[in-house]
């Protein structure tokens, strides 16, 4: 185990310089650190300019996404001692636009979010005196996987489709229309998939499969974009063949 | 063009299936085996008395147009994001579905006219 | 700091980094990616010769026979090893992705994905093994 070990940050502080540059901070290596527990010493005792989010320190609010030596990854998740020797190279998540140092802006998605309308939708609710929506086990597991999701844009900063195309609707949200889509209690799916057949919809994604290597909850988003695309295939045949059939 | 991607999108996996499943054995057979004279190539009299079934041309139909389809839609998306050819989207689509539906034109008329 | 901050008055100047056209490069798993893709061409290519193989056929026993032999020059074995591996490399990914791009669920329960993967190869084993016993039985 070595006495010390150095992080490479990226520094942007947009009042100075018009392009990222990158700062060495070195101080003593602790085998239980990860790379947030590192950043904050790095704050507190050395250089209290240097911005980032966090919150919960423990994977699951999704605010401490950064690339750790070029893959986007939870800083609370990551260990310093796997990357050792070192120097570990901290940028901003990719596909982003850097507002400060590792600090993104996420606006992008939000508005994506809102559009894949991540709620339960139904033509007439219950009233609370008729009783809960009663669901099987089986039921729940067939979106349960999908509502795992802590918005954390790992998945889109490992995209390089909505790097190359950014108003590409992105895994996340598709995911989270999928896990409303599944859930019995929903009757929305016709709703929201107008949205996503749309240019930017599902049918942008090409299945590269990074979104599901980097998600630290094991969302699975691109098997969830792949069985929509099946989804809106068939909706599209049916709708063709039958197009008197109110769906 | 953007109502008949979930179609497109059909075409690209039936085609992906069959390239998968058919493929390797047919390449292997008539691409390597054959020439190499590791196995015996079948005679035209064979072959042409196969063609003269249906079935043998449906199959053969589907063998040669829905591969070419996935071809057509792999091709464009990779050209699209690969290359960065966004000013030429539109070109690139009637190129590569129009060179799909040539293949596919071609292939149902050499079927049809089987003597 | 040697540079004079100038603060803008209402909006921070965001930093938004262009991608390289030589993103696939970047990454191995990118540039496994576009190898992926790249395998439709040699499925077309093959779809190709299958047409031309038709076409031959049409033509009459020369046609046929040129077609063949045309299949044994140095220029069209190296081709064709080359697309065979690529397109051997094509079925394997596909049938690696196929058990998450179509869930099946029998009796509630979602068909676990070695059985989804395990049946493919098996219709490849069958289709191929149909395919060899018709051509070869002469």
């Amino acid at each position: 185990m070595p006495s010390s070990v150095a992080l490479t940050v990226a520094r942007y502080r947009p009042e100075m310089e018009s392009e990222p540059t990158f700062q060495t901070y070195e101080f003593p290596f602790r085998k239980d650190w990860v790379v947030l527990d590192a950043l904050n010493h790095v704050k507190d005792s050395l250089d209290g300019s240097l911005s980032f989010r966090w919150s919960c320190r423990m994977g699951v609010c999704g605010s401490c996404g950064m690339k750790v030596n070029g893959t986007p990854k939870l800083t609370c998740a990551t260990f310093l001692s796997d990357y050792l020797p070192g120097p570990i190279r901290v940028e901003p998540l990719d596909y982003f636009p850097v507002v400060r140092d590792l600090v993104v802006d996420l606006t992008d998605f939000m508005r994506k979010l809102k559009q894949v309308k991540p709620w339960i939708i139904r033509k007439e609710e219950k009233a609370p005196g008729d009783g809960e929506y009663l669901q099987t086990p089986d039921q729940l597991d067939t979106y349960k996987q999908f509502s795992m999701c802590i918005n954390c844009m790992l998945c889109y900063s490992a995209c390089p489709i909505y790097g190359l195309e950014p108003s590409f609707i992105g895994p996340a949200a598709i995911a989270l229309a999928q896990r409303y889509n599944m859930d019995s209690r929903d009757e929305g799916a016709a709703e929201r998939l107008k949205i996503l057949s749309e240019h930017d919809g599902i049918w942008q994604c090409t299945f590269v499969g990074e979104c599901t290597k980097v998600c630290p909850k094991h969302v699975d988003p691109a098997g969830a974009i792949q069985q929509y695309k099946l989804t809106g295939a068939t909706n599209w045949v049916k709708s063709l063949l039958l197009p008197w059939g109110a769906r | 063009m953007e109502r008949i991607t979930p179609l497109l999108w059909l075409l690209f996996s039936a085609g992906g299936t069959v390239a998968a499943l058919l493929f390797p054995v047919h390449f292997f057979l008539t691409g390597l085996a054959f020439p190499l004279g590791w196995l015996e190539a079948p005679s035209y009299e064979f072959l042409h008395r196969l063609l003269t079934h249906l079935v043998t041309r449906l199959y053969l139909f589907i063998l040669i147009s829905l591969p070419l389809f996935h071809w057509a839609h792999r091709f464009r998306y990779t050209l699209y994001d690969g290359l960065q050819l966004k000013h030429l989207t539109v070109l690139i689509a009637v190129l590569c579905y129009g060179a799909a539906l040539v293949g596919t034109a071609m292939t149902a008329y050499l079927l049809w006219d089987i003597s | 700091m040697s540079a004079e901050p100038h603060y803008t008055l209402y909006h921070p100047r965001w930093y938004r980094r262009r991608v390289s056209v030589w993103w696939w490069l970047q990454k191995r798993s990118y540039t496994g990616f576009v190898l992926r893709e790249l395998t439709s061409v040699f499925v077309a290519f093959f779809a190709v010769v299958y047409l031309w193989q038709l076409r031959a056929l049409t033509q009459g026993p020369e046609a046929y026979e040129q077609f063949l032999a045309r299949l044994t020059t140095p220029l069209f074995l190296a081709l064709d090893t080359v697309a065979f591996l690529f397109v051997l490399f094509h079925a394997i990914t596909w049938f690696n992705l196929t058990p998450k791009a179509m869930v099946v669920r029998w009796r509630g329960k979602r068909v676990p994905d070695w059985l989804i993967l395990g049946l493919n190869y098996a219709a490849w084993l069958v289709l191929s093994g149909a395919v060899a016993f018709v051509l070869l039985r002469e």
